[in-house]
């Protein structure tokens, strides 16, 4: 049986899969951002067309898509946080696994505060 | 892109215009402004009193008919379309191998972002939060008719 590769600092490892997900969310937070533009120049029509629209936003599959959305917003900006550490903190590069651990503990943090209280609005 | 990748200890050289400098330092220095201005945003908007579902044209004419909330969403507006538009670009030219496509990619990136910031800055200076002819229960309280 071949052995396996030998580890290495980056590949497979935390410093991976962070900037993985760091591209995942930041691609459906662009989409997003195209149609939040959108939706929200609908106040320049009327009333009525902006009202119609984002009321979509208050029903049940569009409030638990919005769940999603906080989740990636909290992960990339705080992740983008931490790249901004690594970069520009001495001791960035040292510590940028238990920064990872840190993000992710402050994203579920927020995330578990707010998950609640959107579902009452939107359920409620 | 054809980057032409300079010899390891090659003295650091000065002469390309450092546009890609200026963009690495932009997506740090927006980004750390867009976690104060959409955290802002969503506690605000999502996590206040009724949340999302308060969210009606009389809320954004009631935000909006306050300068500091119009400089608020002006700033998140062209700082995040800017921030997003670069780092699709990136992702662009990382994935792409044919120069022709990254190159229509990359054009048309910037071109709906050119489009998305005009109508945005358009929409929340030219915003009328009272409407003449609108039915006065879908308008803010302070509107004449409402």
């Amino acid at each position: 049986m071949a052995s396996l590769p030998a580890g290495t600092l980056y590949r497979g490892k935390v410093g991976m899969w962070s900037w993985v997900l760091h591209r995942i969310t930041g691609v459906a937070i662009f989409f997003f951002l195209l149609v939040h533009v959108l939706d929200t120049a609908l106040v320049r029509l009327s009333p009525e067309a902006y009202n119609a629209v984002i009321n979509t936003y208050k029903t049940p599959l569009i409030g638990v898509a919005e769940l999603g959305l906080v989740a990636a917003i909290l992960y990339h900006a705080l992740n983008g946080l931490r790249i901004i550490a690594i970069d520009f903190w001495r001791k960035g590069v040292k510590y940028q696994n238990v920064m990872f651990w840190i993000v992710v503990a402050i994203a579920f943090g927020i995330f578990a505060a707010f998950a609640p209280r959107h579902l009452m609005h939107v359920f409620g | 892109m054809s980057v032409v990748i300079e010899q390891p200890r090659s003295p650091r050289s000065r002469n390309q215009a450092n546009l890609e400098k200026y963009g690495w330092m932009y997506m740090r220095l927006s980004g750390v402004l867009l976690v104060i201005l959409i955290f802002g945003h969503l506690f605000v908007n999502l996590y206040l009193g009724e949340g999302i579902k308060a969210i009606d044209f009389a809320f954004v004419g009631g935000k909006w008919s306050d300068p500091f909330w119009q400089v608020w969403d002006l700033a998140m507006l062209w700082l995040a379309m800017i921030h997003g538009t670069n780092g699709m670009r990136t992702l662009v030219n990382d994935y792409t191998s044919n120069e022709t496509l990254r190159k229509a990619m990359v054009w048309s990136l910037w071109g709906i972002c050119a489009v998305l910031v005009t109508l945005g800055t358009l929409v929340v200076f030219t915003f009328d939060p009272c409407p003449a002819g609108a039915l006065p229960e879908l308008l803010p309280s302070f509107c004449p008719v409402a």
